[in-house]
């Protein structure tokens, strides 16, 4: 076995370590998400086709030898534009969570620290933010910034802060009369310098417990506002807006939706599954709640 | 008595809530980027001249001090005026109360097929630890978190009404045109209450009370009854509460795909064109929907729950 301490050292064996010893469904969704970041990274010099390119001679081919998964309404290839869009996909995951995370670090840390009525206040604001359901705040605002992917993201990051701010709050609340808080403040270190070096290392396990448990949520988040016409546009490949330009051939050519719909649908279950695995290794108190 | 009180308590407490939400909502909307009298024009299809721009301000009372547009605005909505739509040039109240219930309907309908449907499955899973069963719901759930609720409504015109003709695939009228909408928007939250439950009952039926019931006698049956299932399905209120609020979302992204005639397209599409009125009245009625599912929710929580039904908790 090698100690915890090792494997701070030595993350990418603990990496191979921790999947070792994992399930076969924990291996498999491991893979996934890898090739989902090879494909995200150097898809476009991996797909077969430009995923733009517009071919009416070539329209809703079936799959066949050419095109692996046929093409759509536009005479588009189906696998180019599938694997255009796990940039899209990911990137906006990844640009989401980076932003929930600066937005739920300052609001709760500045609650945390402060105390009394600004924490009262702030506290409140994030009660507000989280009784409401995550989808009916972006739509809000959407409707505030206008439509458009970036936009997409700030709502996103808007909405669902809350859940991040507050435990960042609980764990700077729970810390910071601990004597070690104490002895760096009376050695003169400032707040800003106790908070990045002292309590922000404490709140970050458990947010990136909660980013890889939330990765599949918001992913189905970006696709459904697309899907809705409120997020990507249409000419660029994204899964959503496929899946919504499928709709009209559901009666003809029903392969159509499915192969966006599987792409997002595999992705978010790889994702959950290593959310599970990740929360169970580094919290493992969360999942020992539950009864197995 | 004591919940009647409760009730009312709550009840009261719901008014100064909304008047916050409305500030929320207004100053949200008229500090985000854009112009509401630039938008008025574009949607009126009116070219934005100097002079249009300054008549459309003067007419929507843009120029006026933003806390007295606010409570202009909150006067006539207490008359029941959200004002009109820029879209449409129509009413906006009017319009969402009249495509309101259709949306309440559906997510309803897929609020008790939730229930229906995993109250069973849990106590089955539970019944059956780590047997077939228990396999069965642990797959259905594994399925039903990252199913994507718009691509299960495409799957299942698919599969029931293209291949197999069994129901209709869309419209609303009768039953059978409710049953794929409603399982598409409610398989995620089924799926993970049907879990919660069974983690639920095989928790309290390790609890002691439940050992002293079956030391004393009583059958299988009615400890499951009364001692586990009870306790056991004040989680599960909890989780419908929260569910509750992704059913309407789902409500909202599916109505589209079965031409379901509720408020989602009516929203979206006034989302899509920033039609402030629309917005801001959807977003209050959707702020007032949820407030009070909470409050039911908090309502059956105290009555299944004796230590608050009996107001054990405000002396503790």
């Amino acid at each position: 076995m090698i100690s915890i301490a090792q494997q701070r050292n030595r993350p990418l064996a603990a990496t191979f370590a921790f999947l070792g010893n994992a399930s076969w469904l924990v291996k498999v969704s491991a893979f996934l998400v890898m090739a989902l970041a090879v494909l995200a990274v150097f898809g476009p010099w991996i797909m077969p086709f430009d995923p733009g390119e517009v071919d009416l001679t070539n329209r809703l081919l079936a799959p066949g030898a050419a095109h692996w998964l046929g093409t759509d309404h536009l005479g588009r290839d189906i696998l180019s534009r599938l694997i255009a869009g796990t940039r899209v996909s990911l990137g906006a995951v990844a640009i989401s969570l980076v932003a929930i995370m600066t937005v739920g670090i300052l609001v709760g840390g500045t609650a945390g620290f402060l105390g009394g009525r600004a924490d009262q206040l702030i506290m409140r604001v994030t009660d507000i933010f989280m009784t409401f359901p995550t989808l009916v705040l972006s739509l809000f605002m959407i409707g505030m910034l206008g439509t458009g992917l970036v936009n997409v993201i700030v709502a996103i990051a808007l909405s669902h802060w809350a859940w991040y701010a507050r435990i960042v709050r609980s764990i700077v609340m729970s810390l910071r009369h601990r004597d070690y808080i104490l002895a760096s403040r009376l050695a003169g270190a400032g707040r800003v310098h106790i908070f990045t070096e002292h309590l922000l290392p404490a709140t970050l396990s458990q947010l990136l417990v909660l980013a890889t448990l939330d990765i599949g949520h918001i992913m189905l988040h970006v696709a459904g506002l697309s899907f809705l016409g409120l997020g990507v546009m249409p000419p660029t490949p994204e899964w959503g807006v496929m899946i919504n330009d499928a709709r009209q051939f559901i009666w003809t050519q029903p392969l159509l939706m499915l192969w966006p719909g599987l792409a997002l649908f595999l992705s978010v279950m790889a994702f959950n599954v290593m959310g599970d695995a990740v929360r169970d290794r580094l919290d493992p108190h969360l999942s020992a709640e539950h009864v197995h | 008595m004591k919940l009647l009180r409760f009730t009312l308590k709550r009840l009261l407490f719901l008014i100064p809530m909304l008047f916050v939400a409305s500030i929320a909502i207004f100053l949200m909307l008229r500090l985000g980027p854009s112009d509401p009298a630039m938008d008025y024009l574009r949607l009126s299809r009116v070219p934005p001249t100097p002079q249009a721009l300054e008549n459309a301000r003067q007419m929507l009372g843009l120029d006026l001090p933003i806390t007295v547009q606010y409570f202009t605005w909150l006067g006539n909505a207490l008359h029941f005026d959200f004002g009109v739509s820029y879209a449409l040039q129509r009413p906006v109240l009017p319009d969402i109360l009249h495509y309101l219930p259709a949306t309440l309907q559906l997510a309803g309908v897929a609020l008790l097929l939730t229930l229906a449907v995993s109250i069973p499955l849990g106590i089955w899973a539970a019944r059956h630890r780590d047997g077939l069963p228990d396999q069965f719901v642990r797959l259905v759930a594994f399925l039903g978190v990252s199913m994507p609720n718009f691509w299960l409504g495409f799957l299942l015109v698919w599969l029931l009404s293209i291949e197999l003709g069994w129901l209709p695939p869309m419209g609303r009228g009768s039953a059978s045109q409710m049953i794929m909408p409603a399982l598409a928007i409610a398989f995620m939250s089924l799926s993970i209450n049907a879990r919660l439950l069974r983690a639920s009952m095989l928790e309290v039926s390790g609890q002691r009370h439940v050992y002293y019931a079956r030391l004393r006698g009583l059958g299988a049956g009615k400890v499951e009854r009364s001692h586990i299932l009870r306790n056991a399905l004040l989680p599960i209120v909890t989780a419908t509460g929260m569910h509750i609020g992704e059913l309407i979302g789902g409500t909202l992204v599916i109505e589209s795909i079965f031409g379901w005639p509720g408020v989602g397209r009516y929203a979206v599409s006034a989302i899509f064109n920033r039609d402030y009125p629309v917005i801001q009245c959807f977003t209050l009625m959707m702020v007032l929907v949820f407030v009070l599912c909470n409050l039911i929710v908090d309502i059956v929580y105290a009555w299944l729950d004796p230590r608050i039904r009996l107001g054990v908790e405000e002396k503790a």
